[in-house]
């Protein structure tokens, strides 16, 4: 056995190590929860790290998961060792190809995050849906439940694959393992070396498609034949299961860990048995001993290699004692009558009965638990073991929910806790997003399992906002391995942290504490008054459970040390000084050495500034005196306001809280609708400052609701009297100029609850005052006054009637942002370059507007629960939204518009046909239409209200249909959402179908330049020499130009807008683009914090991306050539700027001058050049004149 | 011909010496230069702000990209090891020094005492033949007096000539109500030499925003003159080497501020627009025009239009505007 060397890291790190010292050739895309294992491969290319055999893999990013895998079997079939990793709806995508390489008996391996799939809704979480649907691709399937397992079986399923020629799908569930940081044993390159033959590698070099010598594969064969070639491969598939176990056995000897194919753990006279694949393993194993320790007789049986299925060794592995199997699957199959673990035990064991080998045919029931990481504990096994004991236990059983609409929940005791826990320390930290909790985390579990004995654990929740983000860190540390696959549960934690005190009033973060616990809070009040901020149940909690009591200011420290705003190594520190896991001086020796590590050479202020918050922590940290009793005067504050509907305090208020596990099936909408405008309930109060509106200053230019990122300052026109009721603090001016009647009120108005203090309405205010400059019409104020009167001035502005939409001039922006948003209050993130044009368009289509949003950043902050941005006007008008797929949304929407389109021209034949009977009048109003405007679409809605209360009482199958139908009369605007990564990769092929076909489809590309939403890996939008996952080394080809292809269609309109730099060309384009009956793209820029660049900055990156020639500002329209003019208008002028000036900003950019300064400097003069050339071009097509113009005359 | 000059006490084989610019980055850039006959080479400059900005930058977006999405850990990859500021220009002038056999002149940029000191023995140790003190510094409280701003050049330069041994050249700007005081002021607190004139950037106003934006314009031959009339003032009544900066686009511009005195003449812009052979074509130019009015050595007419070898002085002092007045008057002898 080969010396042991242990690493803390979690499962996608462990299977990218095995996949890496593996393989050749790695085609990737990422997707949640597996990108990473993409990105370690890639990060270890890039600095040069060899495989096996001494090569550095190929590592290459596809357009999507279909991509990836088709350029493996390319790979693949050309000879080569290569790899992928993916998940979810990507693997789905893979299918295809995973039919044509198992046929063609193709050695490789494809390591999945096991994660659900995109059903009644998109979940990025954990179950094995998307594993399960690959079963019939002939892909043998082989499960990991631990870390440790998925590196061990990464190398047992490369060797097998390379022994048996049949593809493996090595899988593991998402996030519960390939995010779960644990310590285990590394495989040494000696194993790896051991475990591969090389005489199987000679042979798949030999297989391999060569001109030298040629083969063909991949016919088409037909009835006389095909048949039987499927049948050829039987013999490969009966020896699989054998050669598997044979590379566990060899694998056992290298290392000492034996695996089974099917494993079998507790008594060995058991009666009761639960059999599972994954990671629920580790909370039934604990369960199983917890039990047997107390007398019971219980088993569990590991499922591991589940294609193919060896029934024989399956039952083989079980006791002769089992009367009852429990089947559990982490998976659905609606309709079906148990799902596939469960079917195929089944059918195990009654062939088995039925010839004979199997004595008695024991009682198996299936249940279904732990969909989309839904929590698996022990508390739940017992649940199953006890239902088992029962004479007849419940079949096709859920566990982990209540069901209430199916019966199908087995109840369990949430107090039962096991054996397992005794010896480990749990400790649960409450952060924020991005204040590096999470990393101080992750360090700390590296020091504790690295430089000690002692075995750690950590697992990270987070949750579905981007901006003010809350992260659970759960952490164990032990003597043992740990192998606790769930949470820490309530009462588990000895050591509990708030890193934040906001959330003091928000989380029962005390619920988790043990007795004796230590609770550590980051808190600016001083120790001897810090009690009386704590609620009324937190100071019980102390009290009862007899806590320690700390306080740290940790903002302080960090700023008196020059760390700014940074607190983790400063709480990092304190968790180690006060939780007694190491001697303080050892740890606090550790983590500088740490520090070190992290900053080595590249910031030596740093190191010093992190030594000094280090030292100053120890001194900064305060026990305080607990009093004997209750102080408190006040509760956690309700999340919701009282006035909510019931659904929203019911539903959405649970979720908010964080405990959305306890809503039973029933409350849950069957068919994932679920109802908009629920972000304005969701008040989450997490700006620091707020703008002040100087309503003498303010010239009421519109700017600071257009760029809003959250919609959290509105402008609103009303009459003088609307206001005599106002608060006296409620501020409103004259509205000047000739846009609203002149005795009319304007208020521009903060929502103080929703602003995330982004300052981006601070920052494009062009006014300021001329007596004291540092004072603009809008100005940041940290006033806590301030904050609670602008809750009773924002509730009174919202009961102002909107103004008459009829009377405003959407083309002028003073007036458009008057019209309501019906997009507000989304978790983006703080100064998200992308949600100001989603809300744009819903101010000016809002009321009509149909969207497809692909899955990425707007489909999370447009519908991931617990709220929806979206909402709608007074009338209940509002955009109605939905999210596909990722690469199917052009097409999804082209759906939309066709079926809109179709219902129009069938409710226009019905009102042509009940003509006489609706009244010719009204019909012939309708039929002639002339919706062009607000006004036309207005005179329409009246139109059908009219058309309606005549077919109220009208019989008849038309009239009938007509009522149904009756609102399609009214125009519709069909908006198709996303990002870069579909609209120029992905979904690129359906964006080019839909823009060919030339309907009337409006396709807004929020324009990021990389993949943001999973991580900022590169997409062909990134631009040459920027730095993005998977082009570290800076991108070395330009951007694709979207607008320029799409133009060539001629008969879509096109605009590239940035709406920081020119405001009234992105108004223009949009509603050119809406207004123009066919296909219309509209390709945004849109600032991302993945640029590296703080978002306070967003209008000024906008500037310099515009004025250096990065982001040439233009509008293409068809229409105009066929008026015989010019369609190409340039809305912004040659450069100004260099180029450098841009890039230099931009630290996607500016980090490879640090990394790669030559690479980066030949980047920028190609980038340059090409800037002047684009707009040389671009100029050029805007003056070309115009074939068959009117004003064309023959020389 | 001898076009060797001596500067900051060292012996450079030719008066020109490109000033800091991008193009002082790359050995190649200026390997180019010296074999155009650059007599020794200033590095571009190392920002103060530069140094804490970039820290502050990479810990933000690279080492601590805590963001806190379940979807996302990080956004840009931190993977690749890279040197901090001051280390990446250690390394610059360690190579410059290995690869060029004229001087290299390390340049320090900064308005504060401090960290300065620190690197400028850093970059004495790392080879540095002399160091340019670029002090960046606009007055803008109008309750600091001259006397005052003018300390704050000397104050710098005092502590750093206690700690480096090195020429120390001040880089000065040209808003001095006094530029001869204050040079023997910097004489006496033990300068080798000024620079005179460095180009602030002015900010420019965009009218769009209404807001202040910044603005570089590469210089123009006509911006030389400023430089031109102090040199000639200072040429011999200075111990220190007078360099010439902003402005000198050719050879004729080099000519003439030689002419005026300066021991050295410097060049950025001239050489961003053409490229950095186009030295060759300015020593070229001075060689020729050297060889047209018999000169074999830059000695033999250095200074000969200074202000002490002309013979009438104060039209370096008179105000221009006088001139062109005069340039309207008649002749004594015309009667109108």
């Amino acid at each position: 056995m080969s010396e042991v060397h242990m690493v803390s890291i979690d499962g996608n790190e462990a299977a990218a190590y095995i996949a890496h010292l593996t393989n050749e050739v790695i085609a990737i895309y990422p997707i949640t929860p597996a990108s990473n294992m993409g990105e370690w491969s890639d990060e270890w290319s890039s600095l040069g790290i060899p495989n096996l055999w001494g090569t550095v893999p190929d590592v290459i990013e596809m357009q999507s998961e279909a991509g990836a895998v088709a350029t493996l079997h390319g790979a693949l079939q050309a000879g080569s060792l290569g790899t992928t990793f993916t998940a979810s709806q990507g693997l789905l995508l893979m299918i295809p190809s995973m039919y044509k390489i198992a046929g063609e008996l193709t050695p490789t391996v494809l390591h999945v995050s096991a994660r659900a799939l995109a059903a009644q809704a998109l979940s990025i979480f954990g179950d094995h849906s998307d594993v399960m649907a690959c079963r019939a691709t002939g892909y043998a399937m082989l499960c990991s439940n631990s870390v440790q397992e998925v590196m061990d079986f990464a190398l047992i399923s490369q060797a097998a694959t390379l022994e048996s020629r049949v593809p493996f799908l090595h899988f593991f569930d998402g996030f519960r393992i390939s995010h779960e940081v644990n310590k285990i044993e590394k495989i040494s390159h000696e194993v790896v070396r051991a475990m591969i033959d090389e005489d199987l590698v000679t042979q798949i070099r030999e297989r391999g498609m060569t001109p030298d010598r040629p083969i063909i594969r991949g016919t088409s064969q037909n009835p006389d034949v095909y048949f039987q070639g499927r049948e050829t491969v039987n013999p490969y598939y009966a020896r699989l299961p054998g050669i598997v176990q044979g590379v566990m056995d060899r694998f056992a000897k290298l290392t000492g860990r034996q695996y089974r194919l099917y494993e079998y753990v507790g008594a060995a006279d058991a009666e009761r048995v639960i059999a599972l694949m994954g990671s629920g393993a580790g909370a039934v194993e604990e369960t199983v001993q917890h039990l047997n320790a107390r007398g019971e007789k219980v088993g569990l049986l590991k499922v591991r290699l589940f294609r193919p299925f060896d029934a024989a060794a399956l039952l083989a592995a079980l006791p002769a004692s089992v009367r009852k199997i429990a089947v559990l699957d982490r998976t659905k199959e609606p309709g079906s009558d148990g799902e596939p673990l469960y079917k195929d035990v089944v059918a195990a064991a009654a062939q088995a009965a039925a010839d004979g080998s199997l004595a008695a045919m024991p009682r198996i029931v299936g249940g279904r638990y732990g969909l989309s990481s839904k929590e698996f504990t022990p508390a739940m096994v017992k649940g199953i073991y006890d239902e088992l004991a029962r004479d007849k236990p419940k079949n096709f059983f859920t566990v982990g929910i209540i069901d209430d609409v199916s019966d199908s929940n087995l109840a369990w005791d949430p107090d039962f806790r096991v054996d397992a826990n005794a010896g480990v320390t749990a400790c649960v930290f409450y952060g924020l997003g991005s204040d590096g909790t999470v990393s101080a985390n992750k360090n700390s579990i590296k020091i504790i399992s690295e430089e000690t004995d002692n075995y750690g654990q950590g697992y990270f929740q987070y949750d579905s906002k981007k901006a003010g983000a809350i992260t659970v860190s759960h952490l164990r540390f032990g003597p043992r391995p740990i192998h606790s696959t769930y949470l820490v549960g309530d009462g588990e934690a000895g050591f509990v942290a708030c890193h934040q005190q906001v959330f003091l009033n928000r989380y029962e973060m005390l619920d988790k504490a043990r007795e004796g616990a230590t609770f550590l809070l980051n808190s600016q009040t001083p120790p001897d008054r810090v009690w009386d901020d704590l609620p009324i149940k937190m100071q019980r909690q102390i009290i009862e459970k007899k806590l320690d009591f700390y306080v740290i200011d940790a903002y302080g420290i960090a700023g008196a040390t020059g760390m700014g705003r940074r607190i983790n190594t400063i709480m990092q520190t304190c968790f180690f000084a006060i939780s007694g896991i190491l001697p303080r001086d050892e740890a606090i020796a550790k983590i500088k050495y740490m520090v070190e590590k992290t900053y080595g050479k590249k910031g030596r202020r740093l190191l010093d500034r992190n030594y000094a918050a280090i030292d100053a922590s120890i001194a900064g940290l305060h026990q305080v005196q607990v009093p004997n009793e209750v102080t408190s005067r006040f509760e956690k504050a309700p999340v919701v306001a009282a006035g909510a509907p019931e659904f929203v305090q019911q539903v959405t208020a649970t979720i908010i809280e964080g405990r959305g596990d306890s809503l039973p099936v029933s409350l849950i909408p069957a068919d994932g609708t679920w109802p908009v405008g629920t972000a304005a309930y969701e008040k989450r109060n997490i700006a620091l400052e707020l703008p002040e509106w100087d309503d003498d200053l303010c010239t009421q230019c519109g700017k600071c609701p257009m760029v809003c990122p959250h919609a959290a300052i509105r402008a609103k026109v009303f009459p003088a009297e609307a206001a005599e009721t106002a608060p006296s603090s409620f501020k409103h001016a004259r509205a000047r100029g000739r846009d609203f009647p002149t005795d009319y009120r304007i208020a521009f108005q903060v929502a103080p609850d929703d602003c995330t203090g982004c300052g981006l309405c601070v920052e494009v205010c062009p006014i300021r005052d001329p007596d004291d400059p540092k004072r603009k019409a809008l100005t940041m104020t940290p006033s806590v006054e301030f904050h609670e009167q602008e809750r009773a001035n924002w509730d009174f502005f919202l009961g102002l009637a909107e103004y008459d939409r009829l009377k405003l001039d959407p083309g002028k922006r003073k007036q458009a942002m008057v019209m309501q948003p019906l997009f507000e209050f989304s978790g983006a993130c703080v100064g998200c370059g992308e949600t100001p044009y989603i809300k744009l368009a819903t101010q000016l289509f809002g009321d009509r507007m149909l969207m497809a949003n692909a899955t990425g950043c707007s489909s999370i902050y447009g519908g991931n629960l617990p709220t929806t941005p979206y909402t709608t006007n007074p009338e209940g008008r509002g955009p109605t939204w939905n999210n596909s797929l990722f690469e199917d949304t052009a097409e999804f929407g082209l759906g939309l518009r066709i079926a809109v389109d179709t219902q129009n021209r069938y409710a226009l034949d019905l009102v042509r046909k009940l003509a006489d009977r609706i009244g010719t009048d009204l019909a012939a109003a309708i039929l002639e239409a002339d919706q062009g405007d607000e006004a036309g679409i207005f005179a329409q809605r009246e139109r059908v209200a009219a058309l309606k209360e005549k077919l109220r009482d009208m019989e008849g199958l038309e009239a009938h249909a007509l009522r149904a139908t009756a609102d399609q009369l009214v125009k519709k605007s069909v908006w198709l959402v996303g990002g870069d990564g579909w609209a120029y990769d992905i979904g690129y092929g359906g964006l080019d179908h839909v823009l060919a076909s030339g309907r009337n489809v409006n396709i807004l590309v929020l324009d990021t330049e990389v993949y943001s939403n999973t991580g900022g890996q590169a997409s062909k939008s990134t631009p040459l020499g920027a730095v993005a996952k998977f082009s570290a080394r800076g991108k070395p080809v330009r951007k694709k130009d979207l607008a320029m292809m799409a133009m060539a269609y001629g008969n879509a309109y096109v605009a590239q807008v940035a709406f920081g730099a020119k405001d009234q060309a992105t108004l223009r384009a949009f509603i050119e683009a809406e207004s123009y009956d066919g296909p219309s793209l509209i390709i945004c820029y849109s600032p991302c914090i993945a640029h590296g660049v703080d978002l306070s900055n967003n209008l000024r990156q906008q500037n310099l991306a515009v004025n250096s020639g990065h982001w040439g500002l233009f509008r293409y329209d068809p229409r105009k050539a066929n008026a015989g003019e010019n369609p190409l208008h340039l809305d912004s002028k040659k450069p100004s700027i260099p180029l450098r000036d841009f890039v230099s900003t931009e630290t996607r950019f500016s980090v490879l001058e640090r990394t790669h300064p030559a690479a980066a400097e030949h980047f920028l003069r190609q980038a340059q050049k090409e800037a002047e050339s684009k707009f040389f071009l671009y100029e050029q097509l805007a003056h070309l004149a115009v074939q068959n113009a009117p004003e064309a005359k023959p020389e | 011909m001898d076009l060797t000059t001596n500067y900051l006490g060292l012996e450079l084989s030719s008066p020109i010496v490109p000033n800091s610019s991008p193009l002082t980055r790359s050995l190649d850039m200026c390997r180019e230069m010296e074999d155009g006959g650059a007599g020794a080479i200033i590095m571009y400059s190392l920002f103060e702000e530069a140094i804490t900005g970039e820290e502050e930058t990479m810990v933000r977006f690279l080492h601590h990209q805590d963001i806190g999405h379940a979807e996302a850990s990080s956004y840009l990859p931190d993977h690749e090891d890279f040197a901090g500021a001051l280390d990446r220009y250690l390394n610059n002038l360690r190579q410059l020094k290995e690869g060029l056999g004229i001087p290299v002149i390390a340049s320090l940029n900064g308005v504060t005492p401090g960290g300065w000191i620190e690197h400028a023995k850093e970059l004495e140790s790392a080879g540095a033949d002399g160091l340019e003190l670029n002090v960046y510094y606009v007055a803008g409280d109008i309750h600091q007096s001259s006397a005052d701003v003018e300390a704050r050049y000397l104050d710098l330069l005092t502590s750093l000539r206690r700690e480096i041994r090195i020429p120390i050249n001040m880089k000065l700007g040209p808003w001095f109500s006094s530029v001869g005081h204050l040079v023997k002021q910097l004489e006496a607190a033990g300068a080798s030499g000024v620079s005179l004139f460095n180009r602030f950037y002015q900010p420019d106003i965009n009218i769009d925003s209404m807001d202040l934006q910044p603005a570089l314009h590469p210089s123009s031959s006509a911006e030389a003159l400023l430089a031109m009339r102090w040199i000639a003032i200072l040429r011999g009544r200075t111990r220190l080497s007078l360099g010439a900066t902003t402005g000198i686009h050719t050879a004729e511009d080099a000519l003439k501020l030689l002419l005026a005195g300066a021991d050295a003449v410097h060049m950025a812009s001239a050489l961003l627009v053409h490229g950095p052979g186009h030295v060759r074509n300015v020593r070229h130019g001075i060689e020729e025009w050297m060889d047209e009015h018999g000169f074999e050595s830059v000695d033999e007419f250095r200074g000969r239009v200074s202000q002490a070898a002309i013979p009438n002085p104060s039209e370096l002092e008179r105000a221009n505007y006088i001139n062109v007045l005069d340039s309207f008057s008649h002749a004594q002898g015309v009667w109108v």
